[in-house]
């Protein structure tokens, strides 16, 4: 079976964007082009106003991925819960299309007697141990997260500590918004480990504007980039995975 | 944890509601919810005259995924590791065809451990973490790691006490990512070994349930974190100090397998045992006339050391004891040589 890359952007925010395109629309092309947007609002004394709640719903929904509001001491467990719900969720697609060219029926594993059932999760759980993870995180610096940053910092560490115990290899990038000079700013370069992240979150600054919509498309064009890096470097590399998976 | 408050209301199924399976169309009538967790709502339900517990989630898979595991338990023979199976199907819940997928088990009655140990005292502490360890052992050697090991997933049932494992959400295959997990207990959050699912992994969360029974509340993570803060926590607490070697041990991952943690348990517990006995009996017999064996070793204990702290004295006292034997005899000797003599002397007259 080959579900190749699992590709997902986690986006962290609080609130409503306010500068450039529609986030709901970068998020529906993201998922057009097989990558999963996934959103977490993080709150603290603060509430999430009506207006960024739907927006964060909307994002996830058109993005094909989960959404979920928490409070900031939640935040570790839920980002680590939020990427391996939406990671299972798009090993379901595929296995349920499959089931689909098998079963010839519009037929999903829902469908399927409990009996079944059990054995599609077998396959299930095994691609999500060891298939290959891409997440791309979007960090929201505006200045209302600014005391929130330390506690994101933890979460993404532990993310990359939960995520490499898998069998099959993860890369993350990291990049945040507004950026010093742009709308975005990359912070960390495509890499397996996020222990380097420590050290450059300290240095980050807050600034005003919350350019959701920017960030996405930066964030779309950072995978394609990385797909014509790979392709060109290590063609041989990339089919191996692929058919190991 | 990742209950957002829609999942929450629409799985919250009143009393008295009948649940029909669509595949197998057993009928079960909701009594109460019994809890809910991560991955749904577990509830108390009556079918015919038995009673059973039934789990249900939006999440199909995740409900598959427990009963896959489920199933496994149950072929390990003569064992009961997590509840027994009785069916797994789904609810249509609305003429729209929406359902809810669910399966049922064995309803596990009593307290969780932490209750349990408040209302019996500390004296059951080391039996139900044997117990546990037993049970731990069982799984990992079928290949399997517990993962979300927490009191709230420990039930002691009984008469007679025994702990049983109750949400199987978290277990894992051996050697996978640990799927499910609660901070406290993790080592991965304590910053002290991987998530990747080793028997050690189980072992971690078990003596963070033994600082959990001095710690009700549990604790956060402070400044200084892992091993160091841990081991403070133990140390502060007079009734986890016999326990210290081994909850450390644990911490670090010393145990290659829960036989060798129990193991140590053991001998930790047999030792204060004899430890604790002298103590006891020489408070509650401290009167007249109570001829215990314990007492009386212990007299001898202090007895031996004084004597050979003078051994000279008790040499001379052999010596000079052995120095008037031989006098006795020759006393003896020379006057029934004596009268043998003079009787001799007499025959010859």
């Amino acid at each position: 079976m080959n579900a190749g890359k699992i590709r997902q952007i986690l986006l962290i925010t609080d609130g409503c964007s306010n500068q450039g395109e529609d986030p709901i629309a970068m998020a529906a092309l993201a998922n057009e082009q097989g990558i999963t947007v996934n959103v977490i609002g993080v709150m603290e004394h603060d509430v999430i106003d009506e207006k960024g709640m739907t927006e964060i719903e909307g994002i996830a929904l058109s993005g094909g991925g989960v959404s979920q509001i928490v409070y900031a001491k939640q935040l570790s467990q839920t980002v680590q819960m939020v990427t391996r719900k939406a990671m299972n969720q798009t090993i379901q697609g595929v296995v349920n299309r499959e089931l689909q060219q098998i079963l010839g029926r519009s037929q999903s594993m829902e469908d399927l007697p409990p009996e079944k059932r059990g054995e599609v999760m077998e396959v299930v759980d095994e691609l999500g141990e060891t298939v290959e993870l891409e997440v791309l995180i979007l960090v929201d610096t505006s200045a209302s997260m600014k005391h929130k940053l330390p506690t994101v910092k933890e979460a993404l560490l532990d993310l990359s500590l939960s995520l490499n115990a898998r069998t099959g290899g993860n890369q993350f990038s990291v990049y945040a918004f507004p950026g010093k000079r742009n709308d975005v700013e990359k912070l960390l370069d495509w890499t397996p480990n996020l222990q380097s992240l420590t050290s450059i979150f300290s240095k980050l600054t807050t600034g005003g504007i919350t350019p959701t919509g920017p960030a996405l498309r930066t964030a779309l064009s950072s995978f394609s980039e990385k797909r014509n890096v790979r392709s060109l470097l290590s063609d041989d590399d990339e089919s191996f995975f692929e058919e190991s998976v | 944890m990742m209950m957002n408050h829609s999942l929450k209301s629409r799985y919250k199924v009143q009393p008295g509601t009948v649940i029909t399976g669509k595949w197998h169309n057993n009928h079960y009538t909701i009594l109460k919810e019994l809890g809910y967790g991560a991955n749904g709502v577990v509830y108390l339900v009556k079918y015919g005259s038995r009673h059973a517990a039934l789990k249900m989630s939006d999440n199909s898979m995740s409900i598959t995924s427990e009963v896959n595991v489920l199933k496994s338990f149950a072929k390990v023979q003569g064992t009961s590791l997590g509840p027994s199976l009785l069916d797994m199907d789904d609810w249509q819940t609305g003429g729209d065809g929406s359902k809810v997928s669910f399966y049922v088990m064995e309803y596990i009655q009593g307290p969780d451990l932490l209750s349990f140990l408040q209302q019996k005292g500390k004296s059951w502490m080391p039996v139900v973490f044997l117990q546990l360890l037993n049970d731990l052992a069982q799984i990992h050697e079928n290949g399997w790691v517990f993962g979300d090991l927490k009191p709230e997933n420990l039930i002691v049932t009984g008469p007679p006490p025994a702990v049983r494992c109750i949400d199987v959400g978290g277990t894992t295959i051996q050697g996978r990512a640990i799927k499910e997990f609660t901070e406290f207990y993790d080592r991965g959050y304590w910053g002290l070994g991987s998530r990747k699912a080793k028997p050690s992994y189980d072992l971690f969360a078990c003596a963070m349930i033994m600082i959990n029974t001095a710690y009700p509340n549990r604790f956060a993570k402070q400044q200084i974190g892992g091993i160091a803060q841990l081991k403070a926590a133990v140390r502060q607490r007079q009734e986890l100090l016999p326990y210290e070697k081994v909850i450390l041990r644990a911490l670090e991952g010393q145990y290659l397998s829960a036989k060798q943690m129990r193991d140590d348990l053991l001998q930790i517990v047999t030792r204060q045992d004899r430890a604790d006995r002298p103590k006891t009996s020489g408070g509650s017999g401290g009167g007249k006339g109570s001829p215990q064996s314990p007492l009386n070793s212990r007299k001898q204990q202090q007895k031996q050391p004084s004597a050979q702290s003078h051994p000279s004295s008790r040499k001379a006292y052999r010596k000079h004891k052995k120095k008037s034997r031989w006098k006795e005899y020759l006393i003896i000797a020379a006057v029934l040589g004596g009268l043998y003599g003079w009787y001799i002397f007499m025959k010859i007259l």
